[in-house]
């Protein structure tokens, strides 16, 4: 096991994947001479050429319906889109093309490209540099979603993505590139489909995915330590597919959910969690779901308004206790 | 183009012709849902250009008025047609419709249906071209409007960075929908808007296959030589609406009319008979050929297939599960 960072793990998915396969190319804005804007392409422009290694103009529409083309014909490539605020200008072709492919063809063609992108609240980026928009990605039938929460997840999607035949988005988060974490020195490959659980627990359930599946594991420890509350944490790392059997085994134990996310609450992934939660295990349920969100703004930049938009472990703690009557 | 070349190009023509004039008529019977935008008038353009490259090997992709270049790629007119009748045997096994015609055994790598979108898919299958070292080169068949689409530029500017063997194709047809160019544009000649970004490009008539050709022939040696891409604008004219709820009120019955003057099928039907190479009588019965094959083979081919399965109304949406497994489950081999 290798302790490395976030963006080291993407950065070695890339550069194996690269090496053992000719088509594999990456593309983007700053990613080659510059080595990416989070590194995670570093050195991979000195390794493999201009050819492979595209440092693309700004023109999210332009390159990411060029990488969806170049797909058809076998290339793989791994399109970063900087910031996933960008991504709304290319989500036509990513939408529109990558994903509808397949089936309008009659399953002639396929799109088997990989989006990653960084999306989240960072420090004071402002409105239009803080967007969570899984949830806009992950209503698109013929598009995978996914979205790793430490650098294991971060290797283990981007090597399973790669190798997909499916579009796969990764949706990464600005915050957690210097994130450490284990990743196993041998090959892995991480499950496009399924949720993990981080930590059993017996008494309720925290759905977390991402960023907030760390919110999740901090109030867990708190919940168990200065309440006596058993916490099961489960992180939706896959967010389309969501993990229906996941997510209703562990409800099935606990019998109370808590859904915690970065991102608004309307049309969200808490919405879809506790949809399924009803259609799969309702009268399992001691206490009706609840959901941990954003506030419903653009992000402010002042630094207090943006702290009290976002939620943190402590939302999660308080969340618990009210469903157990604490608070 | 040698003379037996045109004969069978007349006759492709043709079946072109008639093969849209009978989709009209089953779209009128309610044979054909959806949106269905026709060619006729427009036929110069895509037989010019293919006669020039080669159908079958070079990678051919376009907007949704794509019968035509569906089939001049090598697509059984048979699977075209039982494709707008919905059913499982259509070239898109029903799922894709009008707008959505495919066909990746001749390199035809479909429709599509959002204007100027495939441009940079275009440039994507170029990329490929370049990475994988072949000689086939990507043709971008779309029209006039897409150029208003900013994934025009965006795809001009890499296509040119980075040298990719495409030929940009504009059927300058005069009209986007139902507003004509000169109200929604800026600059009516096409090729001049990509002087800014150093393609080579070239305009002519899009009614005289042999000028089409011509031109295209310049076109696709400079693409397929490694000089990067290329742009060829045609000036063209449909003679049917945009899609089949259009009225045509935006355009005078006049102006029709002196495009029909020049029909690309009656200016190379009268060129063959001049040269001898052609009767009249000959031509009519070719007509009357194609009639009967439309009829008896592609109409009753569409009309007897089976509809799809309801029970496969999921398949394609992703690739092959039992394929995808390892990736899926992490648990690979």
């Amino acid at each position: 096991m290798a302790n490395i960072m976030y963006w080291e793990a993407i950065q070695r998915a890339h550069d194996e994947e690269m090496a053992r396969d000719p088509l594999v190319i990456c593309m983007g804005e700053d990613i080659g001479v510059a080595g990416g804007t989070y590194k995670a392409t570093k050195g991979l422009y000195e390794k493999y050429g201009p050819l492979r290694v595209m440092d693309t103009p700004i023109s999210e529409g332009g390159f990411t319906g060029l990488g969806i083309g170049a797909s058809f014909l076998g290339v793989r490539p791994v399109i970063e889109i900087m910031s996933v605020n960008f991504a709304w200008l290319a989500m036509d072709q990513m939408f529109n093309s990558a994903a509808k492919v397949r089936y309008m063809s009659g399953g002639q063609l396929t799109a088997p490209c990989v989006f990653r992108s960084a999306g989240g609240a960072a420090h004071q980026l402002g409105a239009q540099h803080s967007a969570r928009m899984e949830k806009v990605f992950m209503g698109i039938a013929g598009l995978r979603v996914v979205t790793p929460s430490n650098p294991k997840q971060a290797y283990g999607l981007l090597k399973s993505a790669i190798r997909c035949d499916d579009p796969v988005f990764i949706n990464e988060h600005e915050l957690m590139y210097n994130m450490k974490g284990e990743v196993p020195d041998g090959e892995y490959f991480h499950p496009l489909e399924g949720s993990d659980v981080a930590r059993a627990g017996t008494d309720v359930t925290l759905f977390g995915y991402n960023v907030s599946v760390h919110w999740c594991l901090k109030a867990a420890e708190i919940l168990d330590k200065q309440y006596g509350i058993s916490a099961e944490v489960v992180d939706l790392y896959s967010l389309s597919p969501l993990d229906r059997a996941g997510i209703k085994a562990s409800v099935s134990k606990t019998h109370r959910a808590v859904i915690a996310e970065e991102d608004e609450a309307p049309v969200g992934v808490g919405s879809e969690v506790i949809a399924i939660i009803n259609e799969e295990c309702f009268f399992e349920l001691d206490a009706a779901p609840v959901r941990v969100h954003s506030a419903l703004v653009p992000q402010p930049y002042n630094h207090t308004l943006e702290k009290a938009a976002i939620p943190d472990h402590e939302d999660v703690v308080k969340a618990v206790l009210k469903l157990f009557g604490k608070a | 183009m040698k003379i037996e070349d045109k004969k069978r190009v007349l006759r492709e023509m043709v079946l072109h012709r008639r093969f849209e004039e009978r989709c009209y008529q089953a779209y009128i019977e309610r044979k054909i849902g959806g949106f269905l935008h026709l060619y006729p008038g427009q036929e110069a353009c895509c037989n010019g250009v293919m006669e020039a490259a080669r159908p079958g090997h070079d990678y051919v992709i376009t907007g949704y008025r794509d019968h035509v270049h569906a089939i001049k790629c090598g697509a059984d007119p048979k699977e075209v047609m039982a494709e707008l009748y919905g059913k499982e045997t259509g070239s898109s096994k029903g799922r894709g419709g009008s707008m959505h015609i495919f066909d990746a055994a001749h390199h035809f790598m479909g429709g599509y249906a959002l204007v100027g979108g495939p441009f940079p898919l275009a440039a994507g299958i170029a990329k490929a071209i370049q990475l994988k070292g072949g000689d086939e080169i990507a043709i971008c068949f779309l029209g006039d409007a897409a150029n208003n689409q900013g994934v025009f530029h965006e795809t001009l500017n890499m296509a040119a960075l980075w040298k990719l063997p495409v030929l940009f194709v504009c059927e300058n047809n005069l009209y986007g929908i139902g507003t004509s160019i000169e109200r929604s544009t800026a600059v009516v000649h096409q090729h001049k808007r990509v002087a800014a970004y150093n393609i080579p490009a070239d305009e002519c008539d899009g009614q005289d296959i042999d000028i089409v050709y011509e031109h295209a022939r310049k076109a696709v040696d400079h693409v397929r030589a490694g000089n990067g891409p290329f742009f060829l604008e045609l000036m063209t004219y449909r003679y049917r609406g945009h899609s089949m709820s259009d009225s045509r009120g935006y355009r005078s019955r006049e102006e029709e009319e002196v495009w029909k003057q020049r029909d690309p099928i009656l200016m190379l039907r009268d060129r063959l008979i001049t040269a001898g190479a052609l009767t009249m009588a000959e031509f009519e019965t070719l007509e009357k050929e194609t009639d009967a094959y439309i009829e008896n083979e592609v109409v009753k081919f569409s009309e007897e297939s089976p509809e799809p399965r309801v029970e496969d109304l999921e398949k394609y949406v992703f690739a092959e599960r039992e394929t995808q497994l390892p990736w899926l489950t992490g648990k690979a081999a």
